[in-house]
C-alpha cells in the first residue's frame, strides 16, 4: 500500500490540529451550528439518530493489518466494539462522542489514516476495483492513479464548496468492478492504438433520487492530462451546477439540463486553458507514487488445482464463490464475507477485525481491501494455503460462501441508525437471508445482486441491484418498493443498467415472499444454469415477474395449490 | 463595521461600496439626473453599474473597484482589469463556492494582480481556501474574531495542488526538494 512521506503525514497531522480547534470553538459557542456542520461533515462526522456517526476514510479501500488493528482498538475504546463497512469502501462508527472525535482522528493519524472529505459538498473518497493490482485482466494498477487523485483532491481550494458531493471512481480493467457508470466522474483505463495509456471519461452518472448512467465525454484522455481535465469538469460544475435546489445540485442534473454534448463542449473550452498547465502529470510523479506502494514479495510458484477431496463439506462451495483469480501464479484473492445471516451487512466486531488482521499478516502480506459490496478481500493468498485459511476464516464467521449470490446483500445502515432513512434496511436483509437459508438453493439460483437502500439517497445502490429494494415512507409507515433488472456491470463492455419498479410497494413482512416469487419465475424461465436472473429479466422483460408477484387472487391461489401439490 | 484582513494582517479599509445596488445609481432622480459619485473616494461598484457608468467612475480622481456576484462572469471585466484597483467577490453564503473559481480565473486566466477581496459571508474557516484561490484581502463577517481569523492562514504548511500561493503543484516541487536534500 501507499506509504506516506513526511509531507503527507504533516498534512494529516495538521488536519487533526485544525479539527481539534474547530471542535473546541464549537463547544465554546464560537461557531454556529450550521457553520460547524459544514466543517465536521468534511471530516466525516454526522449527528445521527442516536449519536454522532464518524465515517473514516479508507482511501480506495486499501488497509494494512496495522491500520485494521487500530480501527479495532478505536471501535473498542470509543465505540461499542464494532464498525460498519460502507458501499464507498469506508468504515463508519455509529456511537462515538463528539468530544472524542479529535482524539480518534489523532489516533488514526498515527497509522496514516484520516476522515478527510468523507462527507460534505466536496470530492469524496476515490473508489476503485477491489482487485486492483492483482486482477489478471487489468490494464493499469488503478491504486496508483487513485492515490494521485487522492492527493489532488485533498483540500483542493477551488473545489471544497461544490454545489453537492462529488464521487469519482476509477477502473484499471475493462471488467468494471468499480461501477464507474454510476459516479459523478467515472474513469476507465484503456490503451489506444499506439499502446499509450489513457482513460475513458464518463460524467454525470449517479444513483439517488434521479438515477442516471454516466455519459462518455471523452473516449481517450491521455494519462498526463488526467488532473487538468478533471479540473475543467469540476470548474464547469462549480460555476454552473444548481445551488437553488439540493435535489438538483448533483453534476448529473447539470449534464442532463445542458445535454451531454453541450456539457462536453463547455468542458473542452475550459480545458483549452488548463491543458498542459502545471497540473499536467509527469512520468516522474507516476513512478514516484508507484514506488511508494509496498508490493508483496511473491514467491515463484505455479498454479495448481486445489484439492477439494477429503476437505469436508463447504470448502468446495467457498472455493467456487469466494476465491478469485490472481495475476501471479500460485496465488489467489479471497473474499471474507461480511454477509452472514443475522449480522447486519458490512458489520465487523473489534475481535473480528483483530482476527482478520492476523489472517492478513499470516496469509496475505499484511494487507486487505474493502469492497463496495461491503466485504473484505485478502488479495494475495497462496493457493496451497487456501484450505487452512478457510478453516480459520470459518472459525471467525467470515467464510460464508455467498459472494455474488442472493444472500450477499448490499444494505445501507437504514432507519436503525441513519437519520435520513425512510425505512429500516438491516431487518429486511436479515428476513431475506433467513428465507433463503438453504445454501444449495442459493447456489442453484446463481449469481444475483440484491441491494437494499433505506431511502432515495440510495447508499445501498438499489438501482443497480439485479433485485433492488427501496424503503419508502407512507403516512409514517415503512414500505418497500421492489425493482428488477439493474446491474452495476462486471462484464466487459456492458454498461451499467438501472432497475425498473415492478409495482406497488410491500410491507416489511411481505418482502421475502415477493422476492421468492421473483426467483420462482426466474427458475422456471431460465434456459440453462448459465442464464442468470438478470439475463432472464433482460430477455423476457418485467411483465412475467410482475404477474407472478401481484397476479390476481385466483391465480395466486392456484400457484399456492400447485406448490403444495409439488411439495 | 467589518474587519478587513489584508496580506494576513488587520488593515484599514479605504474602500466604500456603492450601496443600494446598481439600480440606485442608475435611476434618474427628480432633478432629471443620476446621483453623482464622490470624486475623491475609493468606490466599489456593482458590475451592472460599472457597465453603464464605467467611464465616469474610472475618470474620477478616486480609485475604482468592482463587485462581482457569484454568477458574474469575470470575463466581463477582463478588458478593464488594468484600470481597476480592486475586485471584490461576494460570498452570499459561506457554502456557496463559486467565488473560488472566480478568483482563480481572475488570477490565472486574466492575469489580475491587484487587490482581490472576499466580501459577504466570509468566515475564518474558509480563509485559507480563499487565499489559495487567489484572494489577498478579506472583509470578515462582523462576528468574526480577527485574531483567530489570521491564525487560519497558518493551519497548513503544505498543499498538494497548484494554486495561487503555490503556482507549482507539490508533485513538481517534491523533486527539487529531494534534490536539495539529496
Amino acid at each position: 500500500m501507499y506509504q506516506y512521506d513526511e509531507i503527507d503525514q504533516r498534512i494529516v497531522d495538521e488536519r487533526v490540529a485544525q479539527f481539534r480547534d474547530q471542535t473546541r470553538r464549537f463547544l465554546a459557542g464560537k461557531l454556529q451550528e450550521d457553520e460547524f456542520r459544514a466543517l465536521r461533515l468534511r471530516n466525516g462526522l454526522y449527528i445521527q439518530r442516536h449519536a454522532p456517526m464518524l465515517r473514516i476514510a479508507i482511501p480506495y479501500g486499501i488497509l494494512s493489518s496495522r491500520q485494521l488493528r487500530k480501527l479495532a482498538s478505536i471501535a473498542r475504546t470509543y465505540d461499542r466494539g464494532y464498525g460498519h463497512f460502507s458501499t464507498r469502501q469506508n468504515l463508519q462508527l455509529n456511537w462515538p462522542r463528539l468530544e472524542d472525535v479529535p482524539e480518534i482522528l489523532a489516533e488514526l493519524a498515527t497509522v496514516q489514516m484520516h476522515a478527510i472529505q468523507t462527507s460534505g459538498n466536496c470530492v469524496r473518497n476515490i473508489t476503485t476495483d477491489h482487485f486492483a493490482g492483482v486482477a489478471p485482466d487489468e490494464i493499469v494498477d488503478s491504486l496508483v492513479w487513485s492515490e494521485i487523485l487522492r492527493q489532488w483532491s485533498t483540500f483542493h481550494p477551488e473545489f471544497t464548496y461544490l454545489p453537492r458531493k462529488f464521487k469519482i471512481a476509477i477502473s484499471g480493467s475493462p471488467a468494471d468492478r468499480a461501477a464507474t457508470g454510476v459516479h459523478d466522474i467515472g474513469l476507465m483505463a484503456l490503451r489506444n492504438d499506439a499502446g499509450e495509456i489513457g482513460f475513458r471519461v464518463l460524467v454525470g452518472g449517479g444513483l439517488g433520487r434521479t438515477p442516471i448512467v454516466g455519459h462518455v465525454i471523452r473516449e481517450f484522455l491521455p494519462w498526463r492530462h488526467l488532473l487538468t481535465y478533471i479540473e475543467a469538469i469540476l470548474r464547469v460544475y462549480n460555476r454552473y451546477g444548481r445551488r437553488d435546489n439540493l435535489q438538483k445540485a448533483r453534476i448529473k442534473i447539470l449534464v442532463k439540463e445542458r445535454g451531454p454534448e453541450a456539457f462536453r463542449d463547455e468542458v473542452d473550452a475550459e480545458w483549452a486553458h488548463l491543458e498542459n498547465g502545471p497540473a499536467t502529470l509527469t512520468e516522474q510523479e507516476v513512478a514516484r507514487v508507484a514506488e511508494r506502494f509496498t508490493r508483496p514479495p511473491y514467491e515463484t510458484l505455479s498454479d495448481e488445482p486445489v484439492q477439494i477431496k477429503g476437505t469436508g463439506p463447504g470448502f468446495g462451495a467457498w472455493l467456487k464463490r469466494n476465491v478469485h483469480p490472481h495475476r501471479v501464479p500460485g496465488y489467489a484473492a479471497v473474499t471474507l464475507s461480511l454477509k452472514k445471516t443475522g449480522v447486519p451487512p458490512g458489520d465487523l466486531t473489534d475481535a473480528q477485525m483483530d482476527a482478520v488482521a492476523d489472517l492478513a499478516d499470516r496469509y496475505s502480506f499484511g494487507e486487505l481491501r474493502v469492497t463496495h459490496e461491503q466485504n473484505l478481500v485478502l488479495a494475495d493468498v497462496r493457493q496451497r494455503d487456501l484450505h487452512e485459511f478457510w478453516i480459520e476464516a470459518k472459525g471467525v464467521g467470515l467464510a460464508t460462501p455467498n459472494v455474488g449470490l442472493l444472500t450477499n446483500i448490499i444494505a445501507c445502515p437504514g432507519g436503525d441508525f441513519c437519520s435520513l432513512a425512510n425505512a429500516r434496511s438491516i431487518p429486511i436483509a436479515e428476513a431475506i437471508q433467513r428465507r433463503f437459508d438453504d445454501l444449495d438453493y442459493v447456489f442453484d439460483i446463481g449469481e444475483l445482486d440484491l441491494n437494499i437502500s433505506g431511502c432515495m439517497n440510495a447508499c445501498g445502490h438499489h438501482h443497480v441491484g439485479h433485485i433492488g429494494i427501496l424503503g419508502v415512507d407512507k403516512n409514517g409507515e415503512e414500505w418497500y418498493q421492489v425493482e428488477i433488472g439493474g446491474s452495476q456491470t462486471r462484464v466487459p463492455g456492458a454498461p451499467a443498467a438501472l432497475g425498473r419498479v415492478i409495482g406497488p410497494s410491500f410491507s416489511a413482512e411481505e418482502v421475502p415472499a415477493a422476492i421468492e416469487r421473483l426467483i420462482e419465475v426466474y427458475l422456471e424461465r431460465r434456459d440453462s444454469d448459465a442464464e442468470r436472473f438478470i439475463d432472464v429479466v433482460h430477455r423476457i422483460g418485467v411483465a412475467p415477474f410482475k404477474e407472478r408477484v401481484y397476479g390476481n387472487p385466483g391465480e395466486r391461489r392456484q400457484n399456492r395449490d400447485r406448490q403444495l401439490a409439488a411439495a | 463595521m467589518a474587519t478587513l484582513v489584508k496580506d494576513d494582517r488587520i488593515a484599514i479599509d479605504s474602500w466604500q461600496l456603492l450601496e443600494g445596488g446598481a439600480a440606485r445609481w442608475l435611476t434618474v432622480g427628480e432633478d432629471g439626473l443620476v446621483a453623482d459619485f464622490a470624486a475623491e473616494a475609493d468606490l466599489i461598484a456593482p458590475l451592472a453599474l460599472l457597465k453603464v457608468r464605467g467611464e465616469e467612475l474610472l475618470g474620477r480622481a478616486g480609485r475604482t473597484g468592482v463587485l462581482l456576484e457569484p454568477n458574474d462572469d469575470p470575463a466581463a471585466i477582463a478588458e478593464i482589469l488594468d484600470q481597476l484597483s480592486l475586485v471584490a467577490v461576494r460570498f452570499p453564503k459561506f457554502g456557496d463556492g463559486r467565488g473560488y473559481s472566480t478568483a482563480r480565473l481572475l488570477r490565472e486566466r486574466y492575469g489580475y494582480e491587484g487587490e482581490l477581496r472576499a466580501v459577504g459571508d466570509v468566515l475564518r474557516d474558509q480563509l485559507l481556501f480563499m487565499k489559495r484561490s487567489g484572494f489577498d484581502s478579506f472583509s470578515l463577517r462582523d462576528d468574526q474574531d480577527p485574531g483567530e481569523a489570521i491564525a487560519a492562514f497558518g493551519e497548513f504548511s503544505e498543499e498538494y495542488q497548484a494554486s495561487n500561493t503555490q503556482p507549482q503543484p507539490l508533485f513538481r516541487r517534491r523533486y527539487s526538494h529531494a534534490a536539495r536534500v539529496g
